[in-house]
């Protein structure tokens, strides 16, 4: 297969020390793997996520948009744009829909534009990693590089909510959407289907704001993983996966229970099945480890079974 | 019967062969059915096995066929032989496909096929080919009653047809309604504005038509006759009378708006700023092309406000209690000819359910985005004060009491009442009691009334599930919102049919031939008048006011007025109506056909007098799913519950039978029967049936009636198990042997 | 930002009989509000719908009644937690989420939002934490989070977080270093002109609906 190559938008929350620094390693090693090359935007800037709603105008929220994709344009031509964050991926589908729409607002971007000496050509695409490895690589391919199987462990797909709506990957409902799922089975893994939390909000960005009502959200996404037998959560969202991990602890303090349920990225069980180790899949960075991740990790597989 | 010849023929095909000793049924037929001839096929429905029949019917003679094959249901045209009396024993779907394919039902399965060969050859034997209806009628035009939207629609399809109309309208104009508005509710792509009538242009092509003759100002004084036979007396406002034939009619004389009069509490006729829909169209036609006034004082409309369900929908029973269908999208059209005047005026719909029938969601959405705002909520009253309106209404989102002050103009919502006439089925004392007495529209010189049956607030009774086009008055067809609440868009879709069907029942009764359900049946009652005793059963239960009354009351039948249910067979005490090809004796003779076995055999024998039109196909397709009942029953179709005499039930209880299972249509104001009454008479008369069990010493479980439709397939062979359940609690009948 | 200027005081004179207009031509997506038809899906599907003091709904419902300061001062938008349940639900295709964050940020541009509403102080510090540098910094954003009620709320807060903290930090999930210095765009200089420019622009259009 020809290598794939796309501009690289990786967001905050994946910097270096970022609180989704683990899914950046994860996606890195999935991606050597599946001969993808990313290379990240030049100075690419925040993407005001969902939250900036308040404060900033919706030209301006536009406008910090399209300073990444005029970035993305000039230094990485006909390249997709790919996120891995599922708010990033969203706000820059909106922002490219709405331009697309109006030619005032369209002509007000590139004023705004200007004065930081650039220009937005609405040429390049705004892809979610989920898309390119559904829609341009395919299942089929996904199963290639792989050197181990997840030997059935049984993992709840949760999908949350930006990464399915409003815009989902193509194909797939809203209310059940089966991709996930099927990237763990691919995987070797076995999906729980029934998990009936899959898309329900984990809180967003109201975990800080409104902590009772979003962790009440994240007790019912943990717990049902557990009533279906879960050895771990899946999710394509670096903000499900900081809420649902990290807010555990807090719950178990406030309400007494014993919620140890790991949370991990799809890239982070790709990275595995590839024959990477804890390191290169981002395991060190789990809040709450995965145990059964770690040791298949950790297993020695004979060279070139497959 | 001299010249009686009879003929079996067997079929092995489709696994009957396998499961069934085709020889046993062979002399079954043979010494007991006493069939001159019989015959075994391997494959009867072929070409060859047609051809087999066809030959006897012309070398050997053959008057009487017995087919023992599948379902007569199935294989309609390759035993097609209209010439020939034909019964058809039902060995596939009602025995080897409803039996389980095991040695120990074996037994039971070749007694149920014997059974079912027996009472086919019992059954052929008593049929006569039906001769032909004597009560032809020729005439070919059609009487259109009523000339708005809809009468005119009928008028002109009848003509597009080949046919001629007669247009008799009560007013001096055309249009009713219609000609009234200003504009229509948008009914085609892209659904968003108001269209034009069209009224004029149709009146235009009425006038211009050769085929269509127009009486304005004239009512119908007089109609006689049946389909193909009407003689219709007119009567012209100036005082001339004509009479005219014509084969059948298309009743659309439309409805009346709701008195708005009625709803004090909305302020109208206190003010003439509170008007109803009528009213506002009135306002729009006066208005032209300038903005709409303000009736008071002719100020500057800056806000309306639409008052739905205004005495509809109402529970409390003082004014209509059902929706009118129409009346939101007509908001939505009026609100529209304020918006597109002037996009400043404020409209608000203050509804409870916005209803838009077909593709009013999107004339709804379009009002949305021209700034029609469109309110949950109830209205609890209209106050006025000077040139202006308090609209006070309780919110349903909200959940609060409101109101919309300073409103120029008040709109109800009012709904529509039918034109029916008289309601024939009111008591006669509670008619002459009325205030007001109800004028007829046709004045039928029909024994049962002057007008078409009513169901429900006025509206005419049609079947609403199958058949909504038919009345109860074959020949005789409403259309428009005579039938039930409609708009224009729906009383034009209706009216086509309805000339569609007055055509049809014109060539049925030039033909002779029965209209649905039995479409094509040539057979038709037979009266033996020497010993009818007058009671007059038949000449009242008919649900189709078929049966008149002569001098004496003995029944003068009208063979096309008539559906061929039986309901007059069923009725009749003394056992003097019949048809050719379906009879007392018919059924009679397939009861005593078949072997009852005696008390201690521990087997019980079931009858199953089953609809043809809902129970006997389910009962089929229960076979045809696999669905096994009792090999206890013994299923016989009528052509509805009604035809069921009560000699059946005192001859099969006598020949020993341990249970009757009656599986007729739902009855009631959501009725499914066919035949509009018949299951619901049959349901009267069974249920005065346990007295006669009662005096012969019988429990009242041997007869039970039930409700089956289509579709209960997998529910029938439950009932079938059940009731064999409680026979066998109930122990074997204790009459056995005795007949 | 924050207070009603007279600009905007003389543009809503006009509005004053009819909200629903006001929000039309004044709130991002607000022309979508008339096309609501009532039916409460979008009640039914919220995240936090039972704390919701107006449901998307009612708020609809609200704007047409002309309740223009109870929907304003509402701390009901407040509640969107961004899910887009409603959006993919709403059978007449409303952008319902748009129009909640659209009213939340007019409410808060006109000063009327209620004070201390915590997402509404989220948002700002996010805001005004990304633009600084083009990035966010993680930890001096959730530390001004913290603090955004005084020094000593901030240390109960942070005290009370302090195990997450120190899980992050153990996880390399969390860098202590970025308080002094953190990720950030080359062209913060570039960054800044452009937003100024963008917002200039933002209030000459909201100027020209008069």
């Amino acid at each position: 297969m020809a290598k794939k190559e796309y501009a690289f938008y990786p967001g905050c929350s994946s910097q270096l020390r970022g609180s989704a620094s683990n899914y950046l390693v994860s996606v890195n090693t999935m991606c050597e793997k599946l001969d993808v090359k990313l290379t990240p935007i030049p100075d690419w800037n925040c993407c005001g996520a969902s939250i900036s709603y308040a404060a900033a105008g919706e030209l301006t929220r536009h406008v910090m948009t399209a300073r990444n994709f005029a970035l993305a344009e000039q230094h990485l031509p006909g390249q997709d744009i790919v996120a891995t964050c599922a708010a990033c991926w969203l706000g820059g589908r909106e922002t490219k829909d709405k331009l697309d729409a109006s030619s005032q607002m369209m002509a007000d971007t590139n004023e705004a534009l200007k004065e930081a000496g650039l220009h937005y050509k609405a040429e390049a695409q705004m892809r979610h990693m989920v898309e390119v490895l559904v829609e341009d690589i395919g299942y089929e391919e996904m199963k290639k590089p792989m050197v181990k199987s997840l030997e059935g462990a049984k993992i709840a797909g949760y999908v949350g909510c930006q990464t399915n709506r409003p815009f989902g990957i193509a194909g797939e409902s809203f209310e059940n959407p089966l991709y996930l799922d099927k990237l763990v089975e691919t995987m070797g893994g076995e999906a729980l289907t029934k998990y009936e939390q899959k898309v329900t909000c984990c809180g967003g960005s109201l975990a800080f704001s409104e902590p009772a009502k979003s962790q009440k959200q994240i007790r019912d996404i943990v717990e049902s993983a557990y009533d279906h037998g879960a050895e771990m959560i899946v999710t394509p969202c670096p903000l499900c996966q900081a809420n649902v991990e990290i807010y555990q602890s807090e719950i178990n303090r406030k309400q007494g229970t014993k919620l140890a349920m790991p949370v991990v990225y799809y890239s982070q069980l790709m990275a595995v099945a590839y024959g990477g180790n804890a390191k290169q899949a981002g395991l060190d960075g789990q809040v709450i480890p995965s145990k059964k991740l770690d040791e298949i990790a950790a297993k020695v597989v004979p060279v070139a079974t497959k | 019967m001299s010249d009686m010849k009879t003929a079996a023929y067997l079929c092995t095909g489709c696994g009957i062969g396998e499961r069934l000793s085709a020889a046993q049924l062979a002399k079954v037929a043979e010494r007991e059915g006493k069939m001159h001839l019989v015959r075994q096929h391997a494959f009867l429905c072929s070409s060859g096995g047609v051809q087999l029949i066809r030959d006897d019917l012309e070398r050997e003679g053959v008057t009487h066929l017995m087919i023992a094959a599948c379902s007569r249901r199935a294989k309609t045209e390759a035993f097609h032989f209209p010439n020939t009396a034909m019964s058809r024993a039902n060995l596939r779907e009602g025995v080897i496909w409803s039996q389980p394919d095991t040695e120990e039902a074996r037994e039971t399965t070749q007694e149920m096929a014997d059974d079912y060969v027996r009472m086919g050859c019992a059954e052929v034997k008593k049929m006569k080919l039906p001769a032909g209806n004597p009560d032809l009628g020729h005439a070919r035009r059609l009487l259109v009653v009523g000339g708005g939207i809809s009468g005119m629609t009928a008028a002109l399809e009848a003509s597009r047809a080949g046919y001629r109309a007669l247009m008799v309208e009560k007013s001096g104009s055309l249009g009713g309604w219609a000609a009234r508005l200003h504009k229509r509710t948008a009914f085609r792509e892209p659904y968003t504005d108001p269209a034009d009538t069209g009224v004029g242009e149709m009146i235009a092509a009425l006038q211009s038509d050769p085929n269509i003759e127009i009486v304005l100002n004239a009512s119908i004084a007089k109609t006689d006759g049946a389909p193909g036979r009407f003689k219709v007396e007119i009567a012209v406002e100036s005082g001339s009378a004509r009479t005219e034939d014509v084969g059948a009619i298309v009743q659309a004389t439309g409805f009346s708006t709701y008195d708005a009069a009625k709803l004090p509490e909305f302020a109208y006729g206190k003010t003439p700023n509170v008007v109803d829909q009528a009213g506002l169209e009135r306002l729009a036609r006066e208005a032209g092309a300038n903005p709409i006034r303000r009736p008071s004082d002719g100020g500057e409309v800056k806000s309306v406000v639409f008052v739905q369900c205004a005495g509809q929908r109402d529970d409390s029973g003082i004014h209509l209690p059902y929706c009118s269908g129409f009346c939101c999208a007509t908001s939505i059209k009026q609100a529209m000819y304020f918006k597109d005047a002037n996009p400043a005026v404020d409209t608000a719909v203050i509804y409870t359910d916005l209803r838009v029938p077909g593709n009013g969601e999107d004339f709804y959405r379009s009002a949305q985005s021209k700034g029609v705002t469109f309110t949950k909520g109830k209205v609890t009253g209209v106050e006025p004060g000077g040139n202006q309106c308090k609209v006070s209404f309780r919110d349903l989102i909200l959940d609060e009491d409101t109101a919309i002050s300073d409103v120029d103009l008040v709109v109800l919502a009012t709904g529509q009442v039918p034109n029916s006439g008289v309601n024939i089925g009111d008591p006669e004392d509670a008619v002459a009691d009325a205030e007001v007495k109800p004028i007829s529209i046709l004045n039928l010189s029909y024994r049962q009334g002057p007008d078409l049956p009513q169901l429900k607030y006025g509206f005419t009774d049609s079947h609403f599930i199958c058949f909504p086009y038919e009345t109860r008055r074959t020949g005789i067809y409403a259309a428009g919102p005579v039938r039930r609440p409609m708009d224009i868009a729906q009383a034009t879709e209706d009216a086509t049919g309805a000339a569609l069907k007055g055509i049809q029942a014109m060539e049925n009764a030039h033909a002779g031939r029965a209209a649905h359900p039995r479409s094509g049946d040539l057979s038709f009652p037979i009266v033996r008048l020497d010993g009818c005793t007058q009671c007059k059963r038949c000449t009242v239960e008919c649900p189709f006011g078929a049966i008149d009354e002569d001098e004496k009351t003995y029944p003068v039948f009208n063979e096309s007025r008539c559906r061929r249910c039986g309901t007059c067979m069923g009725a009749c005490p003394v056992r003097v109506i019949s048809f050719e090809n379906y009879s007392v004796d018919t059924v009679g003779a397939q009861i005593k056909a078949v072997e009852v076995p005696d008390e201690f055999s521990e087997k019980p024998r079931i009858l199953v007098l089953a609809c043809e039109n809902d129970a006997y196909p389910a009962i089929d397709m229960a076979g045809m799913q696999k669905n096994v009942y009792s090999a206890f029953v013994r299923v016989i179709p009528v052509r509805c519950l009604g035809s069921v005499n009560a000699i059946w039930i005192t001859d099969a209880l006598t020949c020993g039978y341990d249970g009757i299972m009656m599986m007729g249509c739902k009855h009631g104001d959501d009725y499914q029967c066919h035949f509009v009454k018949g299951s619901e008479l049959a349901s009267v008369r069974m249920s005065k049936i346990g007295d006669t069990l009662t005096q012969m010493s019988l429990e009242t479980e041997r007869v039970a009636t039930y409700e089956v439709a289509i579709t209960d397939m997998a529910r029938v062979p439950r009932l079938i198990d059940e009731y064999a359940a409680v026979i066998n609690k109930i122990g074997m009948s204790p009459l056995k042997g005795f007949a | 930002m924050g207070n009603m200027t007279e600009l905007n005081e003389q543009a809503l004179a006009k509005y004053r009989n009819s909200f629903l207009h006001e929000v039309e031509e004044r709130v991002e997506e607000g022309d979508w509000v008339k096309m609501c038809m009532q039916c409460g899906v979008c009640a039914g599907s919220c995240t936090f719908g039972p704390h919701w003091e107006h449901s998307p709904q009612k708020i609809f419902m609200m704007i047409r009644a002309g309740k223009r300061e109870e929907v304003l001062r509402s701390d009901s938008m407040w509640m969107c937690t961004s899910c887009y349940n409603c959006v993919v639900r709403c059978p007449r295709k409303l952008p319902i989420t748009q129009i909640m964050h659209g009213l939340a940020q007019y409410a808060h541009r006109l000063g009327v939002a209620p004070k201390m509403q915590p997402t509404r102080d989220l948002s700002l510090i996010f805001w005004n934490n990304c633009i600084k540098t083009g990035r966010v910094n993680e930890l001096r954003f959730t530390l001004s989070l913290y603090f955004k009620d005084g020094l000593m709320a901030g240390i109960r807060q942070a005290l009370s977080m302090q195990s997450i903290a120190l899980a992050l930090l153990m996880a390399k999930r969390l860098n202590p270093l970025e308080f002094f210095k953190g990720h950030e765009c080359k062209d913060k200089a570039g960054i800044h002109r452009m937003l100024k420019k963008a917002q200039e622009i933002e209030s000459r259009r909201q100027g020209a609906h008069k």
